[in-house]
């Protein structure tokens, strides 16, 4: 029984140290950040690696997530005769919802995980203990690029996602359905304003900096956690718990700014 | 070689990723960096429950302007609604503005109804002739109660 409670104690507190962990390194990396030298290349090389390499991807859900709206939406609007506001129905949940939500969780599949599995494997091999020898900040080095490069992405690959989503329903829409070309088109035009496209670009951010921080601290932190005395076992189950926290983070963030905003 | 290809990639990524935010954000969202040339003109109203600032603005179903402002005159309890119309679009001074619904329960918008009069309306000046919104409910429980104080 006291055993218990000193296990979910024990929980409770390394839980808090990671959270504060995970902040403390945000402001670190960004302070290291505004003092020179500057360099950009690693930018757009982790810029390559989480953006450009995902777009395939996002194009690829996008065009799904567009045309089994349109086919829902429509079932659903036909009922009540308004299937010209579908169009409306499809733009509004893709841009304020499902393309900010959709595009993170992607990204977090994809490159979130091996960013985590890559700092923590350089941390358990030492690596990151011999940048510090050489006096090269290991969070600058290391984290920001993947941090900025996180903030820019992101956005950009939800812009993407929307683009297509929209033409995925516009397909379903207009060539299975034979709904007029206009209707579609001129209901998405007059229902979103640019408040939506903001909320969609506002949250985009924010998720694009909370996925790439929790998954490089996740890594990065590793042997302060229980998984750092385990190898190879304890990479694959930091790698694990980065995944499942920053999917969660997003969701609720989301909840939350909608909320707010 | 390889540092050019990974560099290109990226450009084509973040030159896709702008484009679709362009297209969003200007055709989509209808944001304009430069506003739509035009005037603005007052007119005061009763009710016009439901209506919001950026409403559309109609003359004979075609859209002529949005709704820019929307204030409240303490004094009169009335509401102002500053009509924003575009160049080009003549409102006499005996125009009517009506806020009317879209369909049954659509959303609200301004009917402008054109005038007899020769002279102009100018930026600045208010359309005296107005019809507030009709409030279906409203309507529904005077024709109830009316029938039950008749029996």
């Amino acid at each position: 029984m006291l055993k218990a409670l000193e296990n979910l104690g024990t929980t409770i507190i390394a839980s808090l140290e990671m959270t504060g962990r995970t902040f403390n390194l945000l402001l670190v990396v960004v302070w290291e950040l505004l003092h020179p030298p500057y360099r950009f290349y690693p930018i757009v090389r982790q810029m390559y690696f989480i953006g450009a390499r995902s777009l395939t991807l996002i194009i690829v859900s996008g065009v799904t997530i567009g045309m089994v709206l349109g086919l829902q939406f429509y079932n659903i609007l036909e009922r009540f005769g308004s299937v010209d506001l579908l169009g409306a129905g499809v733009a509004l949940s893709v841009i304020r919802e499902l393309g900010p939500v959709m595009t993170s969780l992607m990204v977090v599949g994809r490159a979130g995980s091996s960013i985590t599995a890559e700092l923590g494997i350089m941390r358990i091999t030492e690596q990151v203990d011999a940048l510090e020898c050489m006096a090269i900040s290991p969070g600058k080095f290391l984290i920001a690029p993947k941090l900025l490069a996180g903030l820019l992405s992101v956005p950009l690959l939800t812009m993407v996602f929307d683009f297509v989503a929209l033409f995925g329903g516009y397909f379903v829409g207009v060539y299975m359905f034979g709904l007029a070309e206009g209707s579609y088109m001129n209901g998405m035009i007059d229902s979103i304003e640019w408040v939506d496209v903001r909320l969609g670009l506002v949250k985009s951010l924010i998720f694009g900096l909370l996925i790439t921080l929790i998954c490089c601290a996740r890594g990065f932190y590793m042997h302060l956690g229980k998984a750092g005395s385990q190898g190879a076992e304890g990479v694959s189950s930091v790698t694990t718990d980065a995944v499942v926290l920053s999917s969660i983070a997003v969701l609720f963030s989301d909840f939350l700014i909608g909320a707010l905003v | 070689m390889k540092r050019l290809n990974v560099q290109l990639v990226t450009g084509i990524f973040v030159m896709l990723g702008i484009a679709a935010f362009t297209y969003q954000a200007v055709t989509i969202g209808g944001a304009s960096f430069t506003q739509q040339p035009g005037y603005t003109l007052k007119a005061r109203f009763d009710n016009i429950s439901g209506l919001r600032a950026g409403a559309i603005i109609e003359a004979a179903g075609v859209r002529v302007g949005t709704v820019s402002d929307i204030e409240f005159d303490p004094d009169n309890y009335q509401a102002i609604v500053s009509l924003r119309i575009n160049d080009g679009v003549p409102v006499q001074e005996d125009a009517i503005a009506a806020v009317r619904t879209q369909g049954i329960i659509g959303e609200k918008y301004i009917k402008l109804t054109a005038g007899g009069f020769p002279d102009l309306l100018t930026d600045g000046m208010q359309v005296t002739e107005t019809e507030s919104a009709v409030s279906l409910e409203e309507l529904v429980s005077k024709y109830i109660f009316s029938g039950s104080s008749a029996q």
